[in-house]
């Protein structure tokens, strides 16, 4: 048992060495750890899963079990608690249009979650959001195109082929426009986004006008149809979904030094420029196969929700590329299933909600970026500056009355709290609950209205007080600052000196200080007493 | 173009809604464009659909007030959620945006299928708007029958103008620099949520008239197209809306005209305003005097050709200077000067129109005036060299490149300081005589 303690102390010291964080914040360690070994097993986990996914998928397609569920008619308003019975047939997957349903966008929401989470950390989050809108006037042209030729227009590769085109030609004009002209990539995205819809909704109202047109399968593509999806298409976003993730993880190495650090990845001879397109080539795919299935908008809240959620919990690229899929895929699992329960969700919308709560969520709880970890951390860091600046004071007050001759013997003074109250600008409640967590800590003992440091508090006030007039000498011989005003930089900075640091503030100070130097500005005098 | 004669009184009223749609648009857009918050217009325009089926649910009425006050209402929260998001998640801006907007859709397509029975509220109509049903909805006003829309908007038209022009101040210095706006005493945050609150405003009141589509598009590229033409304010407000205006009317004339250059009817108004958007932003982009793609790309053809213009006078002269035949030929000049073929034809060209050069077979050769041109270049290179090597103490192999790059940017005033820097000198750090000023003056 020993051994073991043991070991993950070592692991825990080794971490936290190695991230540079402080050991008592490991809250995201299990997880990051675990993220780091199963990086692999996860892509073969997935790969195989995605595999045995697809045969099952396409044993349904020979054979469909059960009719699909009858939808309710539109002028019931009540929701309906779904029976036993449908629970049932939902968990289990057993209809066939709930599986193929369920499957396709679980695939989907990893796809986009993983292919978001670079696209996010690139600051082009919305970059989807104008591609999807440029791929309207795409499916209105392949439709008129195709039509013209007698081919039948509404057949899904053409109006994908037109909707990738287009796609491209969006993304392509808003980086002509970034990097020509003095316009910025907001302004490029939502120009090329609001005239390229623009355009899509003209020809789509010369489309409605054709003969055999009505274009009643294209205004899928803006509101979704997820729940009419078939086998077809669900493969079809399993493909493109192991393709973009397949070029996401060859790419890994190369996508994460583009988004951290792009002149560096230039510098390294990196092709930045084609990464780039690379990275957005990839968002179109996932963006075009998506589009059908939960439609423009939604498509959007896929490529970015995911990603932004996975970023509150982690600092790791590859835990986050992990995460975000994963939360897609949840998303879109639970989204799909939430749709097939609940006959009048749709189900587009349903999986953004789900995926919003997950963001809701992270957010909150998130173990590296959440809003509590954060406000834990600033409030443990306060506390202990506060303490620090408890040692300080009871040190410089008790220095200040010592009785022999100005050598201070700290230990044996007590300082009352009134006069530790004057010497910051503290409220005598934050004082109060320093003082009495310096006395758990062991570090001060209180005596009624007196405070008096322990031996190891001594130790540590000393130290502190140290580190402070070394910092105040510093500024006034080499900073040139005025003895007068030394204190308050001091003060903001004693709370942060590393060993190291101090050491080379001696080494510039010349002289080494082997006790603790004397203040080179006047302390406060208020009353401390004798030694009792 | 027979279209065009057939405009009548109803083709005013739409082509009038459209201006005043896209100039209120545009007026607000500058502001959004400036502050790069392009596409929150977007983000608001998708928003609002929650706003308007919570206003249908809670008033059971599909009467404009509750709705307009509901979409109103979430298309500020919109801001404010994404602003939040942003301090307190530490989000990057663009993704906060899209994860609210995005959410907030979706809310609003779950509570509108709660609704459908009810309501007619088809997401369609909200993205391609009815600007074509503007003359069918007439209300008097004294004494006049005029659309409603056309009130609605030119009322949200008006409201922006008035804002832009009396907090135009505060708006400049608040999106150019927030921090001296609040240090000089006025909450650039207040200024930041006025213009939200006027943008969900003009947004939710142009929805049903023309579609949220156009106001996306005028509230980011007319602005876009000003900024492109433009470097003061003033003159980029005044200009966008001109362009926004332009681009409705030629929307509206294009719906009619364009698709029956390919036999069908017309097509969406509101949509072609946008792309006619596009198209002025496009033109602006390529064809801005100053800041144009194509007005730049010429500009520094032009530089390139005139300097070897310059290289193949000077070239000239050096060859005449060592050996006394100062001529070769075009192929010799494209050696030497590293030039493609089609730069060089054109520099020869305009070489000899100007007498600068003679062709004689297929050999160049200086003219008078090109051996003027050619020794004031040659000076103003030689002083250069002597000036770098005796004041800037470069030492004389490097002098060379650096004098080549000034030697095109050098008048006779600056020879002339030179010369006088370098004491008048008779040769070059090389040992090469330096040409005497030519042109009358000493």
């Amino acid at each position: 048992m020993q051994l073991v303690g043991r070991f993950v102390r070592a692991q825990l010291a080794r971490h936290a060495f190695i991230r540079g964080k402080p050991v008592g914040d490991l809250f995201s360690l299990p997880f990051t750890l675990f993220v780091r070994r199963s990086f692999k097993f996860f892509l073969c986990f997935l790969g195989i899963s995605v595999t045995l996914w697809f045969q099952y998928a396409a044993t349904a397609n020979a054979a469909p079990l059960e009719t699909p569920q009858v939808r309710s008619t539109l002028t019931d308003r009540s929701v309906t608690w779904p029976t036993s019975e449908q629970w049932r047939r939902v968990l289990l997957l057993r209809d066939y249009n709930t599986r193929v349903v369920v499957l396709g966008t679980t695939l989907l929401g990893c796809a986009a979650g993983m292919v978001g989470s670079f696209t996010l950390l690139r600051k082009r989050a919305l970059m989807g959001d104008a591609l999807s809108h440029a791929t309207l006037p795409g499916i209105a042209l392949a439709f008129m195109v195709a039509t013209a030729l007698g081919l039948n227009g509404k057949s899904l590769p053409v109006l994908l082929l037109g909707a990738t085109v287009t796609g491209l030609l969006g993304v392509g004009t808003i980086l002509l426009i970034r990097n020509l002209t003095r316009l910025k990539e907001d302004t490029a995205l939502g120009a090329v986004l609001s005239v390229y819809f623009g355009a899509g909704a003209a020809l789509m109202g010369v489309v409605q006008q054709m003969k055999g047109g009505h274009a009643a399968g294209l205004e899928g593509f803006i509101t979704g149809k997820t729940a009419s999806m078939v086998a077809r298409d669900a493969q079809l976003i399993g493909a493109a979904a192991l393709i973009s993730m397949g070029a996401c993880l060859l790419l890994f190495k190369e996508l994460k030094l583009l988004c951290f650090d792009e002149g560096f990845a230039g510098s390294r001879g990196l092709p930045v420029v084609r990464l780039d397109l690379a990275l957005m080539g990839l968002v179109v795919i996932v963006t075009i196969v998506g589009l059908q299935a939960v439609g423009l908008v939604l498509m959007i809240a896929l490529l970015v929700i995911p990603a932004a959620a996975a970023r509150f919990w982690t600092e790791d690229m590859r835990g986050m590329a992990i995460i975000s899929s994963l939360l897609g895929a949840a998303g879109g699992m639970l989204g799909s299933a939430l749709s097939g329960l609940f006959s009048k969700l749709p189900s587009g919308a349903m999986i953004v909600l789900v995926c919003a709560a997950f963001f809701g969520v992270s957010m909150v709880f998130g173990t590296a970026r959440g809003i509590l970890v954060r406000l834990v951390r600033r409030t443990r860091l306060n506390r202990a500056i506060d303490r620090q600046h408890l040692l300080r004071a009871l040190y410089e007050a008790a220095e200040v009355a010592g009785p022999y001759g100005g050598e201070p013997h700290p230990q044996a003074i007590s300082v009352s709290v009134r006069d530790l109250l004057d010497r910051r600008s503290w409220s005598a409640s934050r004082l109060d609950r320093t003082i009495r967590q310096a006395e758990r800590a062991q570090l001060v003992v209180r005596l009624e209205d007196d405070v008096r440091l322990t031996s190891q508090g001594l130790t540590e006030a000393a130290r502190l007080t140290r580190q402070h007039r070394l910092w105040e000498l510093y500024l006034i011989t080499h900073a040139d600052i005025a003895p007068s005003k030394v204190d308050r930089d001091a003060d903001a900075i004693e709370h942060v000196l590393e060993p190291g640091i101090v050491a080379e503030l001696e080494a510039l100070l010349i002289r080494s200080y082997p006790d603790i130097p004397a203040s080179p500005h006047e302390l406060r005098t208020t009353g401390a007493h004798g030694p009792h | 173009m027979q279209a065009l004669w057939q405009l009548n009184g109803d083709d005013g009223w739409i082509i009038a809604a459209g201006v005043l749609c896209a100039v209120a648009a545009a007026l607000l857009g500058n502001f959004m464009v400036l502050r790069r918050m392009s596409l929150l217009g977007d983000a608001i325009s998708h928003a609002v659909l929650p706003g308007l089926a919570v206003a249908f649910l809670i008033s059971h009425s599909r009467s404009s007030l509750p709705m307009f006050l509901g979409a109103v209402a979430v298309g500020v929260l919109t801001a404010l959620l994404t602003e939040w998001i942003r301090g307190i998640g530490r989000v990057d801006e663009g993704a906060s945006m899209g994860v609210v907007f995005t959410s907030l859709f979706a809310l609003g397509l779950v509570l509108i299928v709660q609704a459908a029975d009810r309501v007619h509220l088809d997401a369609g109509c909200v993205f391609y708007g009815a600007i074509e049903t503007t003359p069918q909805d007439m209300v008097s006003l004294a004494g006049l029958e005029i659309p409603r829309t056309f009130i609605t908007l030119g009322g949200v038209a008006l409201i922006n103008g008035l804002f832009v022009l009396s907090f135009f101040k505060e708006l400049k210095l608040s999106s150019f620099d927030p921090a001296l706006a609040t240090t000089s005493g006025f909450h650039a945050g207040l200024m930041h949520y006025l213009l939200m609150i006027l943008v969900a405003v003009t947004a939710v009141a142009s929805f049903e008239a023309v579609g949220s589509i156009l106001v996306v598009a005028m509230l980011v590229v007319p602005p876009a197209a000003a900024y492109m033409l433009t470097d003061k304010l003033s003159r980029m407000v005044v200009l966008s809306m001109v362009l926004a205006a332009a681009a409705a009317v030629l929307g509206h004339v294009a719906a009619m005209v364009v698709p029956r250059w390919f036999g069908y009817r017309s097509t969406t108004t509101a949509s072609m305003m946008a792309v006619m958007a596009g198209v002025i932003l496009f033109l602006a982009v390529a064809f801005s005097p100053r800041h144009g793609v194509l007005v730049r790309l010429v500009r520094r053809r032009l530089l390139a050709w005139s300097i070897l213009a310059d290289d193949v006078v000077a070239l000239l002269y050096r060859m005449g200077e060592r050996g006394g035949i100062g001529s070769t030929t075009a192929a010799g000049l494209r050696e030497t000067l590293l030039a493609d073929r089609f730069s060089l034809a054109v520099v020869l060209w305009w070489l000899r129109g100007k007498q600068l050069v003679e062709q004689a077979g297929n050999v160049y050769r200086l003219g008078v005036e090109g051996t003027v041109r050619a020794q004031s270049l040659v000076r103003s290179h030689r002083l250069w060299e002597q000036y770098l090597v005796e004041e800037a103490g470069v030492s004389a192999e490097r002098i060379h490149d650096k004098a080549e790059r000034f030697e095109h940017f050098t008048d006779p005033g600056l020879r002339q300081e030179l010369s006088a820097a370098t004491h008048a000198p008779q040769v070059d750090p090389h040992g090469s005589p330096i040409p005497q000023e030519q042109g009358g003056r000493p």
